[in-house]
């Protein structure tokens, strides 16, 4: 009888889905791009995301033993962010610039603000965005694909984008031409996210809503949306970067605004900023506000009239 | 507790203890701005050291006179008046310094450690002991600086004491350590706005780490593991 009766707090269902398993999927679904730019920047890039994955787990692995915290053993979120971070870097980068990027993105990103769960910010867009800023020449170094074609061979497409054909399509949908490790082969991207819907990670809202904003702005605006939607960060950003739960908010209700906050916010830096691209500041801006959102957007409780100031927010 | 004592303890609680940058938060404007590199940290810290010693002589002398009512008016006014010795003073001999510290020389008058401290001591000790005060406070005013500077000079920049021989004029022209070699790729972020609080709050937190009792530290963990943080 006892056991029958759960006498605790809700909530009383849960499911099957652990951390652990959840950021193995993530891992499972990005793979066919790890692959794909494997085959676009040559092996360079398979030895980064290596290093930015061995990095990460040895920073966090090392921070909780000296912090005496409980180790993570296991749970697969270092690993993802590591991931996550070499997808944003170039090819060419120097190792040491990837190890600071690690650094950054789990000990003082993640751990120092409390660890998985608590983290303002996705940790690999802060890496990201801080080597950006820090090794400005570098970061924007685009490799040339290895048998690549010339006329997009040199930087993002973002930045030669007026000079672009429809008969470019293709070669923006294959990832064959510059750009960081994971965000040129959009195949393998939407390929990974639609992975990543079908097994429930994450739902499609914010994915969905972001390119579809993205796409309705760049009419509006006179750009080819398929152009603006393959190129530049935005599908690696729209599946992995801007899902990620802890950043994201909880709703439905929620979720909408942050893909449209996004996808306005990316549009923005893209049509008028001087940056080429704005997905990881859109995506961190959103994150920041992320905390707002929910609280605007919380579902009232079942059987109350008026919603009163209550409950354990989070 | 002997008066000698007492006397050092005010003297060095400016250090650590109640450090005006790190410890009561103070004058955090001129701290992000003005530690792009370790001698302009300098420069900045013995600049506010000598407003801050002088302003609090003269408030401290003049407590008892000043109205309650119009005080802040009148410490400005006696702030104002150091500031702008130091600011004639500055353009004259260190003409490097007042270029690289621009506006944020003149705006030690509104610097909040100065007119904190008059506040919060000046106002209510006697002469001596503000004294102490505002060379305890300027020291720690200037190591936090100095501290600040050099990380973000040398993990920005790969320098450290550049442009030293503005203050020092016996040094040659183009005086820098270079500590990094030019090879490596400098982090430049730490010599922009975000690297500034980047370095600021982790001082912040080594400095409260440093003056928290251990008795407390071993409470707070508890806390922190007990509910959520």
């Amino acid at each position: 009888m006892a056991n029958k009766l759960i006498v605790t707090a809700a909530p009383h269902i849960t499911s099957a889905d652990s951390t652990q398993k959840i950021m193995q999927r993530v891992c499972i679904a990005l793979v066919p791009t790890l692959i794909a730019s494997v085959f676009i920047f040559g092996i360079n890039s398979l030895i980064l995301t290596a290093i930015t994955v061995a990095a990460c787990v040895l920073f966090e692995y090392g921070y909780c033993k000296l912090m005496g915290r409980e180790v993570p053993v296991g749970d697969f979120s270092a690993v993802v962010t590591g991931m996550l971070l070499a997808f944003n870097l170039p090819a060419t980068l120097p190792w040491w610039m990837a190890i600071v990027g690690a650094f950054i993105a789990i000990v003082i990103v993640k751990q120092l603000f409390g660890g998985l769960g608590y983290n303002f910010a996705n940790p690999a867009i802060v890496g990201r965005i801080a080597l950006a800023v820090g090794f400005a020449g570098r970061m924007a170094d685009y490799p040339k694909p290895e048998n690549g074609i010339d006329a997009l061979a040199s930087a993002t497409p973002l930045a030669v984008v007026d000079q672009l054909g429809s008969s470019d399509y293709l070669t923006l949908l294959l990832g064959n031409h510059g750009g960081v490790l994971g965000e040129t082969c959009a195949i393998t991207l939407l390929l990974g996210g639609i992975y990543l819907i079908v097994t429930k990670v994450i739902s499609p809202m914010i994915p969905v809503t972001y390119l579809a904003t993205v796409a309705v702005l760049s009419l509006c605006f006179g750009l080819d949306p398929i152009v603006q939607l393959l190129s530049g960060g935005l599908m690696l950003g729209a599946f992995f970067m801007a899902t990620d739960y802890v950043t994201s908010p909880t709703t439905d209700k929620g979720k909408l605004i942050f893909g449209i906050c996004l996808g306005v916010i990316t549009m923005l830096i893209r049509h008028f900023g001087t940056m080429n691209e704005g997905v990881s500041f859109a995506i961190l801006l959103m994150n920041l506000v992320v905390p707002y959102i929910d609280v605007l957007t919380r579902q009232d409780r079942l059987g109350i009239a008026k919603a009163k100031k209550g409950g354990a927010a989070k | 507790m002997s008066n000698q004592n007492s006397k050092l303890k005010i003297l060095t609680n400016g250090f650590l203890n109640e450090n005006p940058v790190l410890r009561l938060v103070l004058g955090t404007c001129p701290t992000l701005a003005t530690t792009t590199m370790a001698s302009n940290g300098i420069g900045m810290g013995l600049a506010a050291t000598f407003v801050l010693l002088c302003s609090n002589i003269v408030i401290s002398a003049l407590r008892k006179i000043i109205p309650d009512q119009v005080r802040i008016p009148c410490y400005i006014t006696v702030i104002a008046g150091f500031v702008s010795v130091v600011q004639m003073l500055v353009k004259a001999y260190v003409p490097s310094l007042d270029s690289a510290l621009g506006v944020y020389l003149p705006l030690i008058v509104v610097n909040c450690i100065i007119l904190g401290r008059a506040e919060m001591f000046a106002s209510k000790n006697n002469v001596v002991d503000s004294a102490l005060d505002g060379i305890g406070m300027g020291i720690g005013f200037t190591i936090t600086l100095t501290v600040m500077g050099s990380i973000r000079e040398i993990l920005g920049s790969g320098t450290w004491m550049s442009g030293l021989d503005g203050l020092l004029p016996f040094l040659p022209e183009g005086f820098a350590i270079r500590v990094i070699p030019e090879s490596i790729d400098p982090f430049t972020i730490m010599t922009s706005a975000p690297g500034g609080f980047f370095v600021f709050g982790i001082l912040m937190a080594a400095a409260t780490w440093l003056t928290t009792p251990k008795a407390k530290k071993q409470k707070a963990v508890e806390a922190a593991e007990g509910g959520n943080a």
